[in-house]
């Protein structure tokens, strides 16, 4: 059976790891490939890593880091962060990535989906939609440029885009939710779910096993990933890389829900 | 000595660094000369069918590596689009497979009732093994792998499936023909049961 994925993702800045409370207040946790190191340790599912810098300061991917992180990574990893063009694409799937991540650009230009689709192939990638709930209202919008700019966008229709264009995966981050670890925004997750055929990974809100346990329940086979569930320990958020063991994580999958209907 | 073919597609240097770690000879080979005599090699691939076969062909090593594995019988094995290369052709694109196998790679079709699952088809699945010697000693009743792709690898006799992967119905997740092997999975990004199948090629 296909397993749901749980999935560390790590935010760097300046070459550092860090983890943002609702997208601001970056605190510095450490190195990536250390970091690298300690999950592959803990065999975990798969890997984010965004550089949150590169797309807002307009700068090139850091190509001898991603190389790094994908020479040690021992599970498969999603990079994103300043990814613009196809060309970027396709030298970041030269260099041992999976999956390529892209937010604004795709935004921008919903058409470099297809192109970088055609060359890479559908299952490489991905599209991240930072979303924030509209005031007083049940619908959400997308926002650029790490939850600055607002784009008019729904992401359930931005999602059907997505995928009639080629994307292979979804990613959902909750701006509202990010770093708080109250549990992620599932209805933000039931409204793009039900929108598309896309394998889809929900970000922003995880403060516990349970609240993963919630999304599995709902979704079954789903991509549940955390920032701070993974680097932080206890209540004044001590730095630790921490990640189920196996059994924990088997424990997570309902006997019934194995299946995708 | 493993040799992984480096025509710009693929993750050489994950499955190196796992040979490294087990202390197994390990070296890349980006040219025709670099390529000349190996014992074994390893295929990878990532990307869509025409893009990694076009690498592969502009590469320069494609006439010595279909001499190796054909005429000289060195065992290699194929990694998810690496391993789809290997078969005759691809519904994703249009160049032809390098026809190793006689075998076509098909889209998985979620039309049918059997097959309503989201595609691509990502994450860590199960693998059956109709073998627990050759590529699966070791493994266990199941190992689990971790899978990225929308087409499966369809081979024309069926005897040749090594492991069996079911989403949304079954398919061939591991082939073997001779000398000749692929898998689906990404073996170099699948933690211990994926360092063990490696590990395992190396000592066939």
């Amino acid at each position: 059976m296909l397993r749901p994925r749980i999935t560390p993702c790590l935010l760097v800045k300046n070459g550092g790891l860090v983890k943002t409370v609702n997208f601001g207040n970056p605190k510095y946790v450490g190195d990536p490939i250390n970091a690298v190191k300690i999950f592959n340790e803990k065999e975990v599912d798969e890997i984010i890593v965004v550089d949150i810098d590169a797309s807002v300061h307009q700068k090139e991917p850091d190509y001898a880091l991603i190389k790094n992180l994908a020479a040690e990574c021992r599970m498969p990893l999603c990079y994103g962060g300043g990814v613009k063009t196809v060309e970027q694409v396709e030298e970041i799937i030269s260099l041992g990535v999976e999956k390529v991540a892209m937010s604004s650009a795709v935004i921008d230009n919903p058409d470099l989906i297809a192109k970088a689709a055609e060359v890479v192939g559908s299952q490489s990638v991905v599209v991240v939609m930072d979303v924030k709930k509209i005031k007083g209202r049940e619908s959400y919008e997308i926002f650029i440029h790490n939850g600055t700019k607002g784009t008019g966008l729904s992401p359930v229709e931005f999602a059907k885009t997505a995928e009639h264009l080629g994307a292979g995966e979804l990613v959902i981050n909750s701006i509202d939710c990010d770093g708080l670890m109250t549990g992620y925004d599932l209805q933000l997750a039931r409204k793009v779910r039900d929108a598309t055929n896309l394998p889809m990974t929900v970000l922003g809100g995880a403060g516990s096993l349970k609240d993963i346990a919630a999304l599995i329940e709902l979704f079954g086979t789903i991509g549940a990933a955390a920032g701070s569930l993974f680097v932080f320990k206890g209540s004044f958020r001590a730095v630790l890389i921490n990640y189920p063991r196996r059994s924990e994580k088997d424990a997570l999958v309902p006997h019934a829900r194995q299946t995708v209907v | 000595m493993i040799s992984i073919i480096d025509y710009g597609v693929g993750n050489i240097h994950a499955i190196a660094n796992i040979y490294k770690r087990l202390n197994i000879p390990v070296r890349i080979a980006r040219t025709a000369e670099e390529l000349a005599g190996v014992e074994r090699v390893i295929l990878p691939g990532v990307g869509s069918f025409d893009w990694a076969m076009a690498h592969l062909n502009n590469s320069g090593m494609r006439v010595v590596l279909d001499d190796l594995v054909l005429s000289k019988g060195r065992p290699v094995l194929g990694i998810c689009v690496g391993m789809q290369m290997i078969a005759k052709r691809s519904d994703e694109g249009s160049r032809e497979g390098l026809g190793w196998i006689d075998a076509e790679v098909k889209k998985f079709d979620r039309a049918a009732p059997s097959q309503r699952a989201y595609l691509p088809h990502m994450g860590w699945n199960d693998v059956e093994p109709r073998c627990r010697e050759c590529l699966f000693k070791d493994i266990g009743a199941t190992g689990r792998f971790y899978f990225l792709h929308s087409y499966y690898f369809a081979p024309k006799d069926q005897n040749i499936i090594l492991g069996v992967t079911d989403y949304g119905g079954p398919f061939a997740s591991c082939v073997r023909a001779g000398n000749i092997f692929g898998v689906q999975f990404h073996p170099e990004k699948s933690h211990q049961w994926g360092i063990q199948l490696l590990k395992n090629f190396a000592e066939l």
